[in-house]
């Protein structure tokens, strides 16, 4: 009988850290931003139907990144979890906080016990009734949990594009904040900083939490708009 | 309740619910279902009259506000009519607790299909959903917790508003113009039967509705009136392309208003004096 090789656990996990992470760096960038009026998300997606962003529940958002089939189980889990919790409480009983700690079980589950680990990284987000209660959680490939505010970037060239929020995001959060044109702007101009393809209207995927809108604040930014845009 | 784990509910299964919100819950939250075990009848409060009409842009639908318990009145001011989604709406006659669990359980099904898929369901998939959920009511209706509701939106692929019936079974019927049901619901048609013509005003509509609901009001004692004191009146919504949008009660209470001032000239509802019927007037 063949004997297994031994491979050490700090080995192990950063094998699976390599991989997630290379298997995440192929794919293209989403960038999460807040603004006056809510959370402005914007993806580089050359498809017009495989969403990388959508609508998990009334306040809540979700965002993706990576292998297209993973973070699509995740979306239609957290959707399921969520109407499932909102039908049999009450809608104001689903909360990002539960999501995100939901995925991060799932995903720190797969991390460690399955032999390849999900190449995905996605964020949860809810609008708030104002600026300071909005709620952004970044979850990583092994289910750590970071909780955001002002802008977070995921993907290919995520630190490129931190890099550019970073230096062009107004500074004084929660004070000064850009309005939802000039978050597209900016959010547009951080995604060309890493490009290495020309972005336009017709390469991304846009969507917003407003909450000036009635019980589901989520909604897609449309092609028309996108296109005046830019 | 146990509460389902993410793990559970990430994988798409090849049987498994797909994009149905019933059959999710049927998986793994049974006992949230709404359904009845117990044989024998139950008495419970019934909602009453409720209409749907068509017009030049969409269709209207509407609801009295009165719950009846036998002969009490077990509510007032209950709400029978609910935007199912953007684009259409469901009023509930009949047993009114499984009714509006009904219309909850619908409501939840349509936007958990439309956030699953991306896109939304047509109005025929929509009605026809709607047309499975009383099937399943069955059971329960034979109990005496019969549950008729109507459905009615605005069919985008068609450009126009349409109407739908359904009788307890689930069997779905359309209809063209107009439809009411519920205990006043045959005063109400004959009420609709007499002003209705092809491409009505939504201000036609509106008053339309509310008169054939105090035509049924004046016949059938389970139909609330006007509720002046209260300042309780139907609910109506509209539906159009652009979406739903219930009628102001502003609007409503002048409708009313206009209708009584309206009625006090007409003979018909001359004071009879009950000394001497027949010379009243």
């Amino acid at each position: 009988m063949p004997m297994p090789y031994y491979v050490s656990p700090e080995q192990l996990m950063k094998d699976k850290a390599d991989y997630a992470r290379k298997g995440i760096a192929r794919g293209k960038s989403v960038v999460v931003m807040e603004f006056t009026d809510g959370i402005l998300f914007l993806a580089e997606n050359t498809s017009a139907t495989l969403h990388k962003i959508s609508e998990i529940y009334d306040r809540i958002a979700f965002a993706g990144v990576g292998k297209f089939n993973e973070y699509e189980q995740l979306r239609i889990g957290g959707i399921r979890l969520s109407d499932l919790k909102g039908y049999s409480y009450s809608r104001h009983d689903v909360t990002a906080k539960a999501l995100a700690n939901a995925y991060s079980q799932t995903l720190g589950n797969i991390f460690t016990s399955e032999i390849k680990p999900y190449e995905c990284e996605i964020l949860v987000a809810a609008v708030g009734e104002e600026t300071g209660q909005n709620e952004i959680f970044h979850i990583l490939y092994d289910g750590s949990v970071t909780d955001r505010e002002q802008w977070v970037a995921m993907g290919g060239h995520a630190e490129t594009i931190e890099a550019h929020l970073k230096e062009n995001y107004p500074p004084n959060y929660p004070a000064e904040m850009p309005d939802f044109s000039a978050a597209l702007d900016l959010a547009m101009a951080a995604l060309r900083a890493a490009g290495e393809r020309e972005l336009t209207a017709e390469n991304v995927e846009s969507a917003v939490l407003d909450r000036t809108r009635g019980r589901r604040k989520f909604r897609r930014v449309t092609d028309e708009e996108l296109h005046a845009q830019f | 309740m146990k509460e389902p784990h993410l793990n559970d509910l990430m994988r798409v299964p090849v049987n498994g619910p797909g994009s149905s919100f019933s059959d999710l819950l049927r998986s793994h939250v049974p006992e949230a279902l709404p359904r009845v075990n117990d044989s024998g009848n139950l008495h419970v409060p019934e909602g009453t009259t409720v209409l749907a009409i068509r017009y030049d842009e969409g269709v209207i639908v509407a609801g009295d506000r009165r719950a009846t318990e036998g002969f009490q009145i077990a509510h007032r001011s209950i709400e029978k009519v609910f935007a199912a989604d953007d684009h259409s709406a469901v009023a509930i006659a009949g047993a009114a607790g499984p009714a509006v669990e009904m219309v909850r359980l619908f409501q939840t099904e349509l936007e958990h299909y439309e956030k699953v898929e991306g896109e939304r369901l047509t109005l025929e998939g929509k009605a026809n959903k709607l047309s499975q959920m009383i099937r399943a009511n069955l059971p329960a209706a034979m109990q005496g917790l019969v549950v008729v509701p109507v459905f009615a939106g605005y069919d985008l692929a068609q450009g126009r508003g349409r109407i739908f019936k359904y009788d307890v079974t689930g069997g779905r019927y359309e209809e063209d113009d107009y439809h009411a049901t519920g205990s006043g619901g045959k005063d109400a048609r004959g009420s609709l039967k007499k002003r209705y013509r092809d491409n009505l005003s939504r201000a036609e509509v509106v008053r339309y509705a509310i008169e054939a609901l105090f035509d049924a009001a004046d016949e059938d004692v389970g139909t609330g009136g006007p509720d002046l004191m209260r300042g309780l009146f139907p609910n109506v919504v509209a539906i159009s392309v652009s979406g739903t949008f219930e009628i102001p009660e502003d609007e409503i209470r002048s409708i009313f208003e206009e209708l009584i001032a309206d009625r006090s000239e007409r003979p018909e509802t001359h004071n009879v004096d009950v000394r001497r019927p027949g010379e009243g007037g």
